[in-house]
């Protein structure tokens, strides 16, 4: 039975566009993407690698994509990778100091948190070029759509592309959990020391995750790009970003391969709900704009405390828990 | 095997080892013997590459072991066993051991390692599955020095074994220390316990306030006023 589960997602997933309207496809496409970044992000949070700095990551996918396109006329099909080596290069240069002279826990996530602001900034102040905190449209290729661009005026096309790279991510989540690697970094993040003295590269090991991840966070953020064809520093960037995918993983669940996935499901539908919301409420007259984002921070807490696991892990817990009784 | 020459080493402006020259022989069991503070930790740390020395020459059968991080010393066959045993608490015996043979020269030899560690220590084959934190202190020693076994070592530094123990236990720990020798593996090894390691070494040297005082065979030691005075409390 749950054998079967996945097969019946993977043919929803595959069927979901032709029977599905506009809205809830445009939902599905941000949840995928998002879902990229947020798995991304815990290739390396699971291993107490907390990062406050993807939204930088996801910001220079984008910009690096789209300035490449307006600038220069470079597809994103050389774009996009381009992109990708520059925030592997972003967190080699960010990452390798703080790994080689111990910077970890609280202080790695600080360290962090400084790029994703330093990022941003640069973007808002190169505004000639990036549009500042406007934001930055990449061009219409022809009528819109275009595989040379990457641009799709159909959402059905551009849902098979976020598709495939959702997929690649939690491959590559699964393979990083099978591979020797998974255990070097899980005992590093237990104890450094112990683990170097079992001849562990500690230092590379860390450092390759955290490309690996920034790399993956850069294919997200140029994908967003792509799609919705407008990005700012706040909108994909900014410390605000980089808490969202904290969080959103953290409620999904940072353990489990579809934890993130999750997590990107329950906020997204959250922030829709709360949109719709407090947009309501604002024609009757009354104004909570913020109310959405103070209670991101109540949940986040109350999710530490009480679901550290967040919710896909506390499940697979308790059915993992019941089948155990049921054998004794 | 292991030659030391001069080395200097400490952290920051402090430093903890003066000149410190010492030598162990292939097949050898050697103890350097100390009180706190008196630089044991760091003599330790400075030979599997996690502080870097200040100055001196450090030889593994030859080779300079100064340019090398902590992952390629273990490659060179020096396994370290750290103070305190420094378990990963929240993973099985088992993980914990496999881990100890991550270097890429003890990967291939994994299998067979691992069935030699569970031979020479029964009780960790019985707690294979167990989490490694919940075992009793000289149980997680036997897993501590199970894992440096498991990179294939010739060379084992063992820090303060018997630290932290129950006086029934440490008893344990020292035979498992005769155990590795009979085995064939040189061992050095620095303790507080003078008395106890003494009967299970070849030669030691006394290490005080990060300098070496004086060497000699285990036996003459023993039988050595000072060493008894200052170590023993006869």
């Amino acid at each position: 039975m749950t054998r079967t589960i996945p097969f019946i997602i993977g043919f929803l997933l595959v069927v979901a566009p032709f029977s599905t309207p506009q809205y809830p496809l445009h939902l599905l496409i941000m949840i995928l993407i998002w879902s990229l970044v947020y798995t991304a992000w815990s290739l390396m949070g699971r291993f107490g690698l907390v990062s406050l700095g993807h939204g930088a990551f996801m910001s220079i996918g984008a910009y690096v994509t789209a300035l490449l396109w307006n600038y220069s006329g470079i597809s994103p099909w050389i774009g996009i990778p381009a992109a990708m080596i520059t925030a592997a290069i972003m967190a080699f240069l960010v990452a390798y100091p703080c790994f080689q002279f111990k910077i970890v826990g609280h202080y790695f996530a600080l360290v962090t948190l400084a790029l994703s602001e330093v990022v941003k900034l640069v973007i808002i102040a190169s505004r000639d070029h990036t549009g500042g905190s406007l934001g930055f449209t990449p061009n219409r290729e022809g009528d819109g759509t275009s595989f040379y661009a990457l641009q799709f005026a159909d959402k059905e096309t551009f849902y098979f592309v976020v598709l495939g790279a959702w997929v690649l991510g939690l491959v590559i989540w699964r393979l990083v959990d099978k591979s020797m690697m998974r255990y070097a970094l899980d005992s590093i993040s237990e104890d450094e020391d112990a683990s170097a003295a079992a001849g562990i590269h500690v230092t590379g090991s860390k450092l390759k995750i955290t490309m690996l991840s920034a790399v993956l966070t850069a294919l997200g953020g140029a994908l967003y790009c792509q799609y919705q064809m407008f990005i700012g520093p706040e909108v994909i960037g900014g410390i605000g970003i980089s808490l969202q995918i904290v969080f959103a993983v953290v409620v999904g669940g940072l353990y489990t391969m579809m934890g993130p996935t999750i997590g990107a499901i329950i906020t997204l539908l959250m922030t829709e709900i709360f949109r719709n919301w407090i947009t309501s409420l604002r024609t009757e007259g009354i104004d909570l704009a913020g109310l959405d984002t103070s209670i991101y921070g109540l949940m986040l807490i109350l999710f530490i405390i009480f679901l550290p696991k967040g919710v896909l892990g506390e499940l697979i817990d308790r059915l993992a828990g019941g089948r155990q009784k049921d054998t004794s | 095997m292991l030659d030391l020459k001069g080395v200097n080493a400490g952290y920051g402006s402090f430093q903890a080892l003066f000149d410190i020259s010492l030598n162990v022989k292939a097949g050898e069991a050697v103890a350097v013997i100390g009180p706190n503070g008196a630089g044991k930790t760091t003599l330790m740390r400075v030979i599997s590459g996690m502080t870097e020395p200040f100055s001196g020459e450090m030889e593994m059968e030859g080779k300079s072991l100064s340019s090398f991080p902590p992952h390629q010393i273990v490659e060179l066959g020096i396994a370290h066993v750290p103070e305190n045993r420094r378990l990963f608490p929240g993973m099985s015996v088992e993980d914990n051991l496999k881990l100890g043979a991550f270097a890429k020269t003890a990967r291939s030899d994994s299998a067979k390692n691992l069935e030699f560690v569970y031979e020479l220590f029964p009780r960790m084959k019985e707690r294979r599955s167990q989490l490694a934190g919940t075992m009793s202190g000289g149980e997680q020693q036997m897993c501590a020095i199970g894992r440096a076994i498991m990179s294939g070592p010739k060379l084992l530094l063992m820090d303060e074994p018997s630290a932290g123990l129950a006086p029934v236990v440490v008893q344990q720990v020292f035979s498992l220390v005769r155990r590795i020798r009979e085995e064939g593996y040189t061992v050095l090894i620095v303790e507080q316990n003078v008395q106890q390691v003494l009967q299970v070494v070849d030669r030691a040297y006394l290490l005080e306030a990060g300098q070496l005082i004086d060497s000699g065979k285990s036996k003459d030691l023993l039988e050595s006023d000072s060493v008894r005075k200052a170590y023993m409390g006869l």
